[in-house]
């Protein structure tokens, strides 16, 4: 808890800034490299899963099942890109390049390096999600003007799970030790929080554990609003990520002081 | 009172009593040093002496267990951010931004500094040219060499106008002609004026570069001086190396001994340091000694380093 508060007074909004910076600045110089494949991703999907698997499913909730499908994707994709920004490539910064040794010798402190690499995970999740936004709706799938609504809360929801990759980045010792995080905790999530068949399939116990887990919330507030759908169940959720967030947000920021600094 | 702050002026670093343990292993125990404004400061020690807990200590890397730590006039505990404003850090591994160029290293590196971008150009140019990679500006990091990038640390350590600069290792690795110019700059840097802390385990290097230096074995310092007191305390000017045939070892040892100020046996060589080694030749000679194998020559602080350390490995 110590550590905590320590890592809340010591962290300061422009040295994350400027970490963040730095990794934007790297970012720019292959953007579009890295970019082009966010785009043809979500055709992929759309066009296999949408409207090939879409052709033996029949209609859910009244929709076409590319309708049900696309905006739950879009929801996987803040994950994913998070997700893979904040484990593997956070570590290799981390442990093979020592960029954060590197930094820390100048006046940021090793909170704002954590905390700018968190910001910098969320910042490629949301890249992600808005390529595969506009893709879903140039497949005509965007049914209101709620949709910018989304645009702002994509990037809270690409937070928090560059905060959960981080901390589990903080914890762990080899580069291996992420295909346990990715098969069993993002994969299992990818298939069980409502993206390729409506939660309510499921026994009454699971759908109560999905409620625990974050990405069952971001489905639902992507699919509520690219349907246009201005429910209670959008609000519960987004305060649930939100509040998730501040209090777990610090947590990589202080383990990673733990480890680092000794 | 006056008299006071001008001397805490002049200390650039000064640490009293510090300690450093790692759950059982007490990396640093109980040292104290002061390093002066201006100075060139070697810390000297094999592996595991103790040397980069020290200055990793200076910059926050490592939080004190005991002791206090002042650099240049601030609490290491309380002021780190400030203090890291005003040092630089050439660190023992290379940790440049491999996808960044030459110049763009430089330049993501004065932003953690918030130099404004128009100076820090300006002077990332300045150190290029400081240590001749001016044409390789634009160059990709990963197609340096060895040489090139350890003289890019050194710049980028550079690019806040340190008061301060401390470098682990600076030029373990390097060719002859790497290290050389490597010194060279180090040298220009301290005419104008910076205080440099160095940890090594080259004694040439300690020699050339350091105008005092402390040796540190197992956490502790246990010498301090300038290279040449160093010498003339612990040992004497001149060395003479000597072989002979195994069963005169003792004999040498009995003639020669009474005449050195020290000696040493190193398996089947013998070491006497003596004012002249030249005396203490003739006076072999004229025991009859039968020598197979014989240097004359001047003592050096890697001399004093074995004999103050010994001469078992440290892994």
């Amino acid at each position: 808890m110590n550590i905590l508060i320590e890592a809340a007074r010591t962290i300061s909004p422009i040295g994350v800034y400027r970490m963040w910076q730095r990794n934007w600045t790297i970012f720019r110089k292959i953007f579009w490299l890295a970019t082009a494949p966010t785009f043809f991703e979500p055709f992929i999907y759309l066009l296999s899963l949408g409207i090939g698997l879409g052709l033996f499913v029949r209609k859910i909730e009244g929709m076409s099942y590319i309708q049900f499908l696309a905006p739950g994707l879009l929801a996987s994709t803040v994950m994913f890109g998070s997700s893979f920004e904040t484990t593997y490539d956070s570590f290799v910064r981390m442990k093979y390049e020592r960029t954060y040794d590197a930094v820390l010798a100048t006046p940021l402190s090793i909170e704002d390096v954590i905390g700018g690499e968190v910001l910098w995970g969320a910042t490629r999740g949301y890249l992600n999600a808005l390529v595969f936004l506009i893709v879903v709706a140039i497949f005509g799938l965007v049914k209101s003007p709620a949709i910018v609504l989304l645009i702002p809360l994509l990037f809270i929801f690409s937070l928090l799970f560059a905060i959960i990759g981080m901390t589990f980045t903080a914890l762990v010792s080899n580069i291996s030790l992420f295909n346990y995080y990715f098969t069993l905790f993002i994969t299992p999530l990818f298939l069980f929080s409502g993206i390729f068949f409506p939660i309510e399939a499921l026994p009454p116990w699971a759908h109560t554990l999905a409620w625990f887990t974050p990405l069952y919330h971001i489905v639902i507030v992507c699919r509520n609003l690219v349907l246009g759908r201005l429910n209670e169940s959008v609000l519960v959720s987004t305060v649930w990520v939100i509040v998730v967030s501040v209090v777990i947000f610090l947590v990589p920021i202080a383990l990673m002081k733990r480890r680092l600094i000794k | 009172m006056i008299l006071l702050d001008k001397a805490k002026n002049n200390t650039v670093v000064s640490a009293d009593n510090l300690t450093k343990q790692y759950n059982s292993l007490t990396a640093v125990n109980n040292i104290s040093f002061q390093i002066k404004r201006g100075e060139r400061f070697g810390f000297l020690g094999p592996n595991g002496a103790g040397k980069t807990t020290t200055i990793k200590m200076l910059y926050g890397m490592s939080p004190l267990t005991a002791g206090t730590l002042e650099v240049i006039g601030l609490d290491v505990l309380t002021q780190v951010r400030e203090i890291k404003k005003r040092i630089g850090v050439v660190p023992q591994e290379t940790n440049l931004d491999t996808e960044l160029s030459v110049i763009d290293n430089l330049l993501v590196y004065a932003n953690y500094f918030g130099i404004p971008r128009n100076i820090a150009r300006k002077r990332a140019e300045e150190l290029l040219d400081f240590i001749h990679l001016e044409k390789r500006a634009d160059t990709m990091v990963d197609a340096l060499s060895g040489g090139m990038k350890r003289r890019l640390l050194l710049a980028r350590a550079l690019i806040n106008n340190p008061e301060l600069l401390i470098l682990d290792e600076p030029t373990t690795g390097l060719d002859p002609q790497a290290r050389h110019l490597i010194w060279d700059r180090l040298i220009s840097l301290r005419e104008q004026g910076v205080t440099v802390v160095i940890t090594t385990h080259y004694m040439d290097e300690a020699s050339t570069l350091c105008d005092l230096l402390v040796i540190m074995d197992e956490g502790k310092i246990i010498a301090e001086g300038s290279p040449a007191e160093l010498i003339a305390r612990y040992i004497s000017q001149e060395a003479l190396e000597i072989r002979v045939i195994p069963d005169q070892i003792q004999k040498a040892i009995d003639i020669l001994s009474p005449k050195s100020e020290s000696y040493e046996a190193q398996d089947e060589t013998l070491l006497f340091f003596a004012p002249s080694a030249d005396k203490l030749l003739k006076i072999a000679e004229e025991a009859k000694l039968k020598i197979e194998y014989m240097l004359v020559r001047r003592a050096t602080l890697e001399d004093v380093f074995l004999k103050l350390t010994g001469r078992r490995l440290r892994d």
